[in-house]
């Protein structure tokens, strides 16, 4: 049987930021966006990444959605696409993108391709969570979630390879919310938003000497039986979103809220999706310690996706008691780039900067630097 | 060739589509044939095996192939010509692995009935030569390094550093730091083996990340060390052909915790003759013999990581060291605080005599020499790659200054044509060259490393760059072309995704019998 590749495009992602909006969220901003003349480019970067799959026209099944979100691209690239449901406006909007994704599940598509920005990202992380496995063309203006390839070419490289079941390793990726509003004030406010299930290819060549390198999810388990070992009864222990800090709960049988801040002692839980008045109150008087992971690809460790852990709580908990854990691939992704912070509280930022030794693995450390 | 127009290999290499030895067996078809044993012989001695105890006589007999000699040979010699070994390629993009000419005067003096007729059990006084060679090798290596004393039993490199991690355990346990000295750092680019060793050991270890001039940061050592420190292990320069001059001053922190410093120095090619590991505050280190000292290093063979230790830990060393009491050469087992045997006997002969001939026939200046030379290549290489092979770079451009390797990247050439390293090397093949990638942990993009040591002319040198070029020429014109390679070789691609399938890979015959049904 062929396998069944989906296609949505949000032909109007990446419009503002041709002529230096932040974005299109929003009809007002798209309005603007066209005012100022920007053109749509979704379009080309998608016809970049189905080059990479041309080669694959006969073996896989493509389907996609009317005109701008997908079929011109597909056709143009050469596809005969299966095109499935319909427009129902002038312009498309965030209802198309979900009504598509939808339908590509019901479909069963083997991988979603999709062309957009974050926006795009929650949109279809809306639609269907975690039911397809999917991946990103970065097109639009501000691609911080972790769901998209670094360029379209590797989009499509990478698409190609899972498509011909060359690439087994799946993961869940961040999507981020970024307020567009304060964004455009220069201002950059983010918050995990979900999880999309990504494929993964890990770098490595047969014959070298090294073995082969270790899961994404094995990783995240040796780092939870490290840091499970070494709790002690006298900390109260506050755990920061993250698919690697949650998969901690996950090993202590926990409930937890994959987005949010829980807090544990004694190995059970006290509390959870905690905001900084919750958190505060339980760790009163309490010894305490935070353990957080960096979201996104930027390698922000504490004010993004995490505001609930406070400077306020930050400064209770002290430096010293800050446990943060990363993956080898993750801290390798950032390609030696310093961690980074942004508590919105400058003087603490600086204080938070220097060495650390980061959880990598089971008795592991990495020490990596936090700067500003 | 005479230095004037560089050709580009009109190269196939043989295909046999040779099957394993294991599948080449056939039931009672043998390659020698034992004659029957006479009777009065056997009246003589018995059935030679009845002597044995009940328990150690095997049920079944062995499941080894079972074959002529003819096939046997013809089996090897194919496997042979499918090959691009050190000795039939211009083997510098092995980086890593210091693929050096390994005399083959050295290999015939190994090959002697000197030494291969002598055996480990005899008498001390019947093998005063061997043993004569092995402690002067010792001597050799003491001048070379500073250190006061070596072992040469570790049969590898990661051997020798699981030495070093048994040592520098054994030497805290005595203070009774045991228990509390639990933590090894190491840097994240040294050699894997050095974080891997201790964690087998069961430490935990502490990486230090490279810093923009790929070399470790002083405060990040600072944050590492602590009363938990058992011991710094680092090799300098890294895989990156980067040395890092502040040596001293990280051994001094590490001493000021009570920590150990082991230096490994696998790959001597560099700074041989040239930098003593005492100088830098080591308190022991490592050479490998099968890199530096004349012998091949490929597939974990028969291999010495000499182990060398300064005056304070020469109780520690395993049994037996070789000595000489002005007379005589003996073997000592009296070493007080002896972490024991790591191996049986006193080393792999063969490759502590190659390495004991081919210092004695360069003497103290002609190993200088070998240091030089190999920097020299090295940086010619570079500069030629940086000039001239569009899309390569260095990793850590800041740092120009490069020892006998470096580490460069294909980022560039990726971005622009989706080629990647792994491509590049699939191809090089096409023209009988060997790049290869080995490039833990993996912090560099696209990677290749490119090691050209002292071994090697400029004709060779830009034989292999000429080539390098058109590749990646080619990859800017036609990218599929380089991404589909190789085309002159026997395998044409290799599927990796089987290797990360525990229910796939099997690393033995035994092991590939059992999963296969499954695959079926
Ligand atoms: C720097 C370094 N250390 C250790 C080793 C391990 O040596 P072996 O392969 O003999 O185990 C090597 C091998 O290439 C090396 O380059």
């Amino acid at each position: 049987m062929k396998r069944k590749l989906g296609l949505i495009i949000n032909p109007i992602a990446g419009m503002g930021g041709r002529v230096g909006l932040k974005g299109t969220d929003g009809p007002e901003a798209l309005k603007r966006a066209i005012e100022l003349g920007a053109q749509p480019w979704a379009e080309d970067r998608t016809r970049e990444a189905l080059r990479k799959l041309s080669h694959l026209r006969d073996e896989i099944e493509l389907v996609t959605y009317p005109g701008s979100m997908g079929e011109n691209a597909a056709i143009s690239c050469g596809f005969s696409p299966i095109v499935i449901g319909e427009l129902r406006g002038e312009r498309t909007t965030a209802e198309d993108t979900k009504r598509a994704a939808r339908e590509m599940r019901d479909l069963d598509v083997d991988l979603l391709l999709f062309a957009g920005g974050d926006g795009t990202a929650r949109d279809i992380c809306d639609a269907i969570g975690q039911d397809l496995v999917v991946l990103g063309i970065p097109a639009g203006v501000k691609v911080y979630s972790a769901v998209f390839a670094i360029n379209p070419l590797y989009a499509g490289e990478l698409a190609a390879l899972y498509l011909k079941g060359r690439v087994s390793e799946i993961i869940e990726a961040e999507v981020l919310d970024i307020d567009e509003e304060a964004f455009r004030k220069g201002k950059l406010s983010i918050k995990l938003y979900g999880y999309l299930r990504i494929p993964v290819k890990r770098e490595y060549i047969s014959g070298a000497k090294s073995p082969t390198p270790i899961s994404e999810k094995y990783n995240q388990e040796e780092i939870a039986i490290d840091i499970i070992e070494q709790m002690s009864d006298e900390y109260y222990y506050i755990i920061g979103p993250g698919t690697t800090t949650k998969t901690i709960m996950k090993k202590l049988n926990l409930d937890y809220n994959p987005l949010g801040v829980d807090i544990i002692h004694n190995r059970k839980l006290i509390g959870k999706d905690l905001n900084e008045k919750q958190i505060l109150e339980i760790i009163n008087n309490k010894k305490a310690k935070i353990i957080v992971t960096p979201i996104g690809g930027q390698g922000y460790v504490f004010g993004r996706g995490n505001q609930q852990i406070s400077p306020t709580i930050i400064r209770y908990v002290g430096r010293t008691n800050i446990i943060i854990v990363a993956t080898r691939r993750k801290l390798n992704s950032l390609h030696g780039r310093p961690l980074l912070v942004d508590t919105g509280d400058e003087e603490l930022d600086e204080q938070l900067k220097g060495y650390y030794k980061i959880i990598t693995g089971y008795h592991e450390r990495i020490v990596y630097r936090i700067s500003r | 060739m005479k230095g004037g127009k560089i050709k580009i290999r009109d190269f196939h290499e043989a295909k046999w589509d040779e099957p394993i030895i294991f599948e080449l067996s056939r039931k009672g078809e043998r390659g020698i044939l034992v004659p029957e044993v006479e009777k009065e012989i056997e009246e003589a001695v018995g059935d030679g095996i009845s002597v044995l105890p009940e328990h150690m006589i095997r049920k079944e007999y062995p499941a080894l192939p079972e074959i002529a000699q003819v096939r046997v040979l013809r089996h090897f010699l194919r496997l042979s010509q499918e090959t691009l070994g050190a000795t039939i390629n211009i083997d510098i993009g092995q980086g890593t692995c210091t693929m050096k000419y390994n005399p083959i005067i050295n290999e015939i003096l190994a090959k002697s009935p000197e030494v291969t007729e002598i055996h480990p059990l005899q008498d001390e006084d019947t093998v005063q030569g061997a043993l004569e060679i092995i402690y002067k090798l010792d001597l050799f290596l003491r001048e070379i390094s500073g250190f006061s004393k070596f072992t040469f039993q570790p049969g590898g490199g990661s051997h020798a550093i699981f030495t070093i991690i048994s040592i520098i355990e054994a030497y805290h346990r005595l203070n009774g730091e045991g228990e509390k000295r639990n933590e090894i750092i190491t840097t994240l680019l040294s050699h894997p083996s050095n974080a891997a060793a201790p964690a087998v050991k069961g430490y935990k270890v502490i990486n230090l990340y490279p810093e923009e001039d790929g070399r470790p940061d002083i405060e990040a050592l600072k944050e590492a060390v602590s009363e938990h420190t058992a011991g710094f292990i680092v090799t300098n320069p890294e895989d990156t052909g980067i040395f890092n001059p502040r040596i001293k001053e990280f051994t001094d922190i590490v001493h000021e915790v009570g920590g150990i410093c082991a230096y490994d120095q696998a790959n001597a090619n560099g700074i041989i003759g040239i930098v003593r590991a005492v100088d830098c505050g080591f308190d022991l280190g490592f050479f490998n013999l099968h890199k530096t000292f004349s012998s091949p290093h490929g597939c974990g063979g028969p291999a010495v990581g000499a182990v060398g230790v300064t005056e304070r830990l020469k109780d520690f060393l395993p049994v037996p060291t070789v000595e000489f009491d002005g007379k005589k050469y003996y073997l000592n087992y009296d070493i007080p605080h002896s972490i024991g045997k790591v191996r049986e006997f006193y080393g792999v002969f063969p490759v502590i005599l190659r390495a004991y001939a081919w210092i004695r026939s360069l003497g103290a200046e002609g190993i200088k020499e070998v240091a030089r030379v190999a920097v020299l290549n090295n940086n010619y290489v570079m500069r030629k790659i940086l000039e001239e092979v569009k899309g390569a770079s260095i990793s850590f451009p800041k740092t120009r200054h490069r020892l006998e390797q470096v580490r460069y990247s294909f980022e560039k050439l990726k971005k622009d044509t989706g080629v990647t390293s792994e491509d590049v090397i699939r191809r090089m093949a096409d023209f009988g060259f060997h790049l290869w990638t080995s490039h833990h942990p993996w912090i560099i993009p696209e990677p290749f490393t490119i090691e050209p040591t002292e071994s090697y002319s400029k004709d060779d040198l830009d034989e292999y760059l000429t080539t390098l070029k058109k590749v990646v020429e080619e990859a800017y014109r036609d990218p599929e072309k380089v991404k589909n390679a190789p085309y002159n070789c026997p395998i044409h691609n290799i599927d990796h995704e089987p290797l990360e399938d525990p229910d796939k890979w099997a690393i033995t015959w035994r092991a590939y019998l059992k999963k296969h049904k499954k695959w079926e």
